[in-house]
């Protein structure tokens, strides 16, 4: 057991430096709380997604069909609901904006959005969304908490008039669900599987452990001590 | 059955074999939980061979595509996703493993006669790794991938007189590019794991011969029975293989519950900048290699540059490596275990370990004045474990080692 004791030491030192990582983030975030299991949060965040952020972002990694397949969308839903740009529901999710005139409005190609949870992370995304403030000097006249002096107008405004508070953070929180969901489709099969593994691998092991009990016990009271 | 095995037996030794290696190789009975992770090494070997021939099915070794060919295996690759993660998890799983695995052998010395070679062919197996690790980083060209291989290749750049030249011949290039994607993939997928595998063998070849170390530090082989078996010996088959089993089904436990439930650990085994594709035009914030490489950066980053070169740097880095190589004959203790060592020498050990560690928690932060101090004074009690131990070694009482292994 003495023996294990510095282990204990430096694991323990290692969690507490996990917090640091996180702490190098300047402003300061709040919990975007999104489940990605919730179903009808991820289809109101492909709709609200579509419709006020698609006509700059691209999602070019992710496909029409595939978000149909996993959020219980048939073809002719997700043609009249989500795709306004582009033909067929195999295609990878584009935006119709040319290149050339988006630098001219933006000063740059708005970034595809496709993996920005897993390199933003979620807090990022919901807290940047809800922290566009009025602010003259800029050319869109808003500014942002987050990310200071960002290029992006903001996008959601109309939806923030529309809405109470709540029911807008509501909103941004089904928007932030579902690019957490673009950044890993696969989150939604893993998280499933993930107990069925380990209630299998934990079973096995039991089972294992009664077979090595059962061999050992020849080392505990049988042929290899008899050796003496 | 038995025709058939006569007849392998005079064209191949297989029952020779497998007896001299399995059936009849004694191994101490004593083993413990340090023991669990040379077996786990070979486990996580295969299984990083198994999902990296999966892998270079579906990955694109260019740069325009490579940061694309990931992510079409993470979505449009049938199980892609689990096959990406059980390599990139399993990598930073597998120096877990060897972490714990040459921990081991500091805790029972068993670097110590008769197994020099033993512990110098795992060094060397230890530094490919690290190579093999540093160039399956860099495959998925994020961002990380990209500086992280940047900041390391002009290392090389550093050496006096050589250095510039010597770049331009490792990248084939006068920047990190294409040309150097293609040959650390290269590197990657066929050099590097084909020394691994030669390697592994020396060193289970070495091991076999001289037999396993265990917790007391006692050679079995001078404790024989009649028969010429040794009497704290146990056959590794079938025990130690059906124990090795429960262990690894314990480990795959739990390196499931991280590949399915946190397969990026917070940015540590995944970290969040490589989901930014690569762009040499945009410097990211803050580069860091991932979290096993950091406490050999700790030590680069500590040296100050001498004469405006950061070679210094570099080569205490490469110092900080190769100085595991003489700790057989750095070590002057007449015991091996660290049940009768002195108490300067677990002290020592201690201190070793914290170093080792905030070197590496130190290598993840950005540099401030604090951080710079803290990263010298580690490294400076570092290098003293080494340099001072040929003196805390033959001092201190160390408590006598019984004739036969304990329970």
């Amino acid at each position: 057991m003495k023996t294990i004791k510095p282990l204990i030491l430096a694991l323990s030192l290692t969690f507490v430096s996990l917090n640091g990582l996180a702490a190098g983030k300047k402003a300061h975030l709040d919990h975007a709380n999104t489940d990605i299991m919730d179903t009808a949060s991820l289809q109101n965040g492909a709709k609200l997604f579509m419709n006020y952020c698609s006509g700059c972002h691209a999602i070019s990694f992710m496909r029409y069909n595939r978000i149909g397949e996993d959020l219980g969308l048939s073809d002719e839903m997700i043609k009249e609901n989500l795709m306004f740009a582009g033909s067929k529901t195999g295609e990878n999710i584009t935006t119709a904006m040319p290149e050339g005139a988006a630098s001219s409005w933006f000063g740059g190609v708005p970034p595809d959005l496709s993996l920005v949870a897993r390199s933003k992370g979620t807090d990022w995304i919901y807290t940047y969304l809800r922290s566009f403030y009025e602010d003259e000097s800029r050319i869109f006249g808003v500014n942002n908490k987050v990310l200071v002096n960002a290029s992006m107008p903001d996008a959601l405004w109309s939806l923030r008039e529309a809405q109470s508070e709540a029911e807008f953070d509501n909103s941004v929180r089904d928007i932030t669900n579902f690019l957490d969901y673009v950044g890993e489709p696969a989150k939604l099969i893993r998280l499933q599987l993930g107990k069925w593994v380990l209630l299998f691998l934990g079973v096995l092991f039991v089972l294992v452990y009664m077979l090595k009990k059962e061999y050992w016990k020849d080392v505990k009271y049988g042929v290899w001590r008899r050796r003496d | 059955m038995k025709n058939n095995q006569s007849w392998i037996d005079k064209r191949f030794p297989l029952s020779k074999v497998w007896n001299e290696h399995l059936a009849e190789y004694y191994t101490p009975r004593n083993f413990n939980f340090w023991y669990f992770f040379g077996g786990l090494a070979i486990l996580m070997l295969g299984m990083q061979f198994l999902t990296g021939i999966f892998l270079t099915m579906h990955y694109k070794p260019d740069s325009a595509n490579a940061f694309a060919s990931v992510e079409y295996i993470m979505r449009d690759v049938e199980w892609g996703w689990l096959v990406r993660y059980l390599h990139s998890t399993g990598a930073s799983a597998f120096f877990v493993v060897i972490y714990l695995h040459m921990y081991r052998a500091l805790l029972y010395g068993s670097y110590k006669g008769p197994r020099e070679l033993l512990w110098i062919l795992g060094m060397v197996l230890y530094i490919a790794l690290m190579a093999e690790a540093f160039f399956g980083y860099v495959l998925p060209w994020g961002q990380m991938s990209f500086w992280g291989a940047q900041v390391i290749i002009s290392l090389f750049g550093s050496v006096p007189v050589i250095g510039p030249d010597l770049l331009v011949w490792l990248l084939g290039d006068y920047a990190v590019g294409d040309a150097a994607l293609n040959r650390f993939f290269s590197l990657h997928v066929i050099a590097l794991p084909l020394i691994l595998v030669v390697l592994v063998f020396l060193h289970l070849v070495a091991l076999h011969h001289v037999g396993s170390n265990n917790p007391d530090g006692i050679e079995i082989k001078e404790n024989k029975d009649k028969d010429g078996i040794p009497k704290d010996g146990i056959p590794f088959h079938p025990y130690f293989t059906i124990k090795d089993s429960m262990v690894v089904v314990g480990f795959l436990w739990l390196l499931c519950a991280v590949i399915f439930y946190a397969p990026a650990l917070n940015g540590y085994f995944l970290e969040y900048a490589n989901f930014v594709e690569a762009n040499p035009l945009k410097t990211p914030e803050h580069i860091a290699p991932l979290w096993y490489l950091t406490p050999f950066y700790s030590v680069l980053r500590a040296i100050p540059p001498l004469f405006g070169s950061q070679f210094p740097g570099v080569l205490a880095m490469g110092a900080a490596l190769l100085i595991f190589f003489a700790l057989p004959w750095l070590d002057r203790s007449p015991v091996k275990s660290i049940r009768y060592r002195s108490s300067i020498y677990k002290w020592a050990l201690g201190i070793f370990v914290v170093s080792f560690i905030m070197l590496g928690w130190l290598g993840v932060q950005p540099v401030t004045p604090v951080n710079a101090l803290l990263a010298r004074i580690f490294t400076a009690l570092y290098f003293a474990f080494f340099i001072l131990m040929p003196w805390y070694t033959s001092i201190g009482k160390t408590k006598e080692v019984p004739a036969r292994v304990t329970e």
